[in-house]
């Protein structure tokens, strides 16, 4: 191996890493917030990446219709708790966001032509039609058994992942796509190159890093999930609606799964069951950083892609059996190195 | 006494009555890593025939999710539960060799949709009851082979899947190139579900080979081919005949322009010179399968599902003479139809079974295509 080649190799990992660290960051805050070890989280992946891929072929993507049918049974559920509960002053917020905003992004993804549009429009677009199913996901699926054990929640995640992936095949087909590349640029530093696509994920995961920074530190709905995190009861003592911090967690969520599709969309081929592989390293970094740390989990997700990037080079056959072996003796160092609290049921 | 011999003199009537029509089982991957082949098969198996010299056919579809266990559990269902006569499927061969000890135990005859030869091996005295329609990846490997060679290539890179079908491939491959002297000079793996075949790319190009073998399934083969010629490699490339749908030259697009692959002559029917004994079939299949599912829309995969339609109907109005449908003696006579059909021209070749052989398949059943602007040319 010379240099060039562990520079291109160096640069394929931090690509992926870059990718993985997102999601090892989502996966960490909705595990602290609401103790959900989210499976799911790969779905967003791949419904961002397809959802796009879907616009740009001038077809109408399958979200549409799962955001309509979501909204409607979120807008009935709550519908029903606010009339058992005779809180009328919610039915307009319940109606607006279950069921006029999926209406609304339906006229106008079904009365215009996405794929004439710019792709920042397409981006946005893409967004505002995947992103909206995390918090309706929370109040169907999680919601109701917020104070359930880790490991019901864990079943129930591993269902919703289930699912959505058969409504993924419904949706897209078996067959995968690609997004058009943001940009064709490459930047050429002697004979090492980097493509504009590399630029456009390791840029956006470090900004998008930095915003969640800021978010967490500075903003009062990211001390809520703070304090939601580092203690439930506490946290509803002061004012803290639980419920909102799960929404607004999985909104976050979903966000970050589907920006990373989108960011991958044009780098690979995405099909209706990506996400999960992709997330299931996320996870690995996750678990790197004890499902609690940030920082630890970002540096393990990139580590995770390196090593992915360089084992793909030396031993193809075998790469996923090194990423995933991973995880044994972090795991092991980990409840060597950490004191062990028992969880209150 | 003499009542209760009526009544179940009356009860055999019954069930006989009742089993009269011809129970076809079907499994296959509709979902799961292998749906875009099982997708098509799916769809071609409502275009089968639903009465066969008179005879009402019934087909019962069950989908086992590229999976080896649920492929199993569906066989034994089939057989057990609905009394089938042959079992049709699965679309992959690690679940058509699960399937093989499944039927025979029980003595029905399976007629497979999955590449490999392992399935029908000869040696194996269980396959007495095992048929199947795809090619077997030696008649493919062959024909890549023998175009490298006339192409005055020397040296070739393999990358595959990490699966049984990149195996599969790398062993067929290896030993006829080792015969012809064709040098391999590097063998790398990747996963379908792989964002970035970086690595394995950079190995192949460093290794500097004459063509490149890209052995994988549908959409996801394009991706080291679009990988290597993001590193402007230069040389030959050659995939192989699980890439012949249009979903692959969608997501390829230009990058995927001049690949050479074999297939099955279905994939470019209408090129076929008249006098090829295929061409009628394999075009009656394609106008079939697209007046129902669009233009198009056809898979060289659904061909595989016709295929056993057809052996079918060709094997069981003879059966019929031999035993009622539902009854051991008539699976035992369908078994012995199919090994005898001869010179039945199907979607992918003309059919020759024989105790050795069941396949059947010659050279007719494959040709080299090229992609060229997008769509698949014969290469003559």
């Amino acid at each position: 191996m010379d240099l060039q080649i562990a520079l291109l190799l160096g640069q394929d990992g931090i690509t992926n890493g870059a990718i993985y660290a997102l999601l090892s960051l989502a996966l960490v805050l909705v595990f602290a917030v609401t103790r959900v070890i989210f499976i799911p989280q790969g779905e967003f992946v791949a419904f961002g990446a397809l959802t796009l891929a879907s616009f740009q072929a001038g077809k109408t993507p399958g979200t549409l219709w799962l955001l309509l049918g979501a909204g409607f049974v979120v807008a009935i559920v709550d519908l029903v708790v606010a009339w058992r509960r005779r809180k009328w002053r919610r039915v307009p917020a319940i109606l607006g966001w279950n069921l006029v905003y999926p209406a609304l992004m339906a006229g106008l993804i079904l009365s215009i032509e996405p794929s004439k549009w710019p792709l920042l429009a397409q981006i946005s677009l893409a967004l505002a039609l995947v992103v909206p199913l995390g918090p309706m996901m929370y109040r169907l699926a999680f919601q109701p058994l917020a104070e359930a054990p880790v490991l019901v929640l864990l079943i129930v995640s591993v269902a919703v992942h289930l699912v959505l992936v058969g409504l993924g095949l419904v949706f897209f087909g078996a067959e995968g796509s690609r997004a058009a590349s943001f940009s064709d640029v490459s930047l050429d530093i002697g004979e090492f190159s980097i493509t504009g696509q590399t630029l456009a994920v390791v840029l956006t995961s470090g900004v998008l890093i930095v915003v969640l920074y800021q978010f967490f530190g500075r903003s009062l709905y990211g001390k809520a999930l703070r304090a939601t995190a580092i203690n439930r009861t506490g946290a509803r003592l002061m004012g803290i609606s639980t419920v909102m911090a799960g929404k607004l967690s999985f909104l976050l969520a979903a966000g970050i799964g589907a920006l990373s599709g989108i960011l991958i969309a044009p780098i690979t081929t995405v099909y209706y069951d990506t996400g999960f592989l992709i997330g299931l390293k996320g996870f690995v970094g996750a678990i790197i950083g004890g499902l609690a740390s940030y920082p630890v989990a970002a540096v393990g997700a990139v580590a995770v892609g390196l090593l992915e990037s360089y084992s793909s080079f030396y031993a193809s056959a075998f790469k996923e059996v090194i990423v995933f072996t991973l995880i044994i003796p972090m795991l092991l160092w980990r409840s060597l190195t950490t004191r062990h609290v028992e969880e209150e049921s | 006494m003499k009542r209760k011999f009526i009544v179940g003199a009356l009860l055999v009537a019954f069930t006989t009555l009742a089993q009269a029509d011809i129970t076809v089982g079907v499994t296959l991957s509709a979902t799961g890593p292998a749906a875009s082949l099982g997708i098509p098969e799916k769809n071609s198996v409502s275009l089968l025939p639903t009465t066969i010299a008179g005879q009402k056919v019934n087909y019962i579809v069950l989908d086992d999710a590229s999976d080896t266990t649920t492929a199993v559990k569906n066989t034994r269902k089939l057989i057990s539960e609905n009394k089938v006569d042959v079992v049709i499927g699965s679309t992959i061969t690690p679940n058509s060799l699960a399937m093989v000890d499944v039927v025979a135990e029980a003595e029905t005859p399976m007629i497979s949709m999955a590449a490999s030869a392992r399935i029908i091996d000869p040696t194996n005295p269980k396959t007495k009851w095992v048929f199947k329609t795809p090619q077997n990846d030696t008649h493919m490997s062959t024909a890549i082979i023998e175009h490298m060679i006339n192409s005055g290539v020397k040296t070739v890179a393999f990358i595959g899947f990490n699966d049984a079908y990149g195996e599969g491939w790398f062993q067929e491959f290896s030993k006829i190139a080792e015969v012809r002297k064709l040098k391999i000079v590097a063998n790398e793996r990747y996963s379908r579900a792989d964002t970035s075949v970086t690595g394995q790319v950079l190995k192949i190009v460093a290794a500097k080979p004459d063509a490149v073998l890209i052995a994988g399934a549908g959409t996801p083969a394009a991706l080291p081919q679009v990988a290597l010629q993001e590193r402007k490699y230069a040389g030959k490339y050659y995939q192989t005949h699980g890439v012949a749908n249009n979903d692959f030259l969608r997501v390829g697009g230009k990058n995927v322009e001049g690949t050479f692959l074999p297939a099955g002559p279905m994939l470019v029917a209408a090129q076929l010179p008249n006098d090829n004994p295929v061409k009628k079939s394999a075009l009656a299949y394609t106008q079939k399968y697209e007046a129902a599912y669009g233009k198009g829309n056809v898979a060289t995969f659904g061909g595989h599902a016709w295929d056993a339609g057809l052996l079918l109907e060709a094997a069981v109005p003879a059966a019929l003479k031999k035993g009622q449908p539902g009854t051991k003696e008539f699976r035992a006579a369908l078994r012995d139809g199919l090994e005898g059909v001869k010179d039945l021209p199907g979607a992918h070749g003309v059919f020759n079974m024989s105790p050795g052989d069941h396949l059947g398949f010659d050279q007719r059943a494959r040709v080299m295509v090229q992609i060229q602007n997008g769509a698949w040319v014969l290469v003559k």
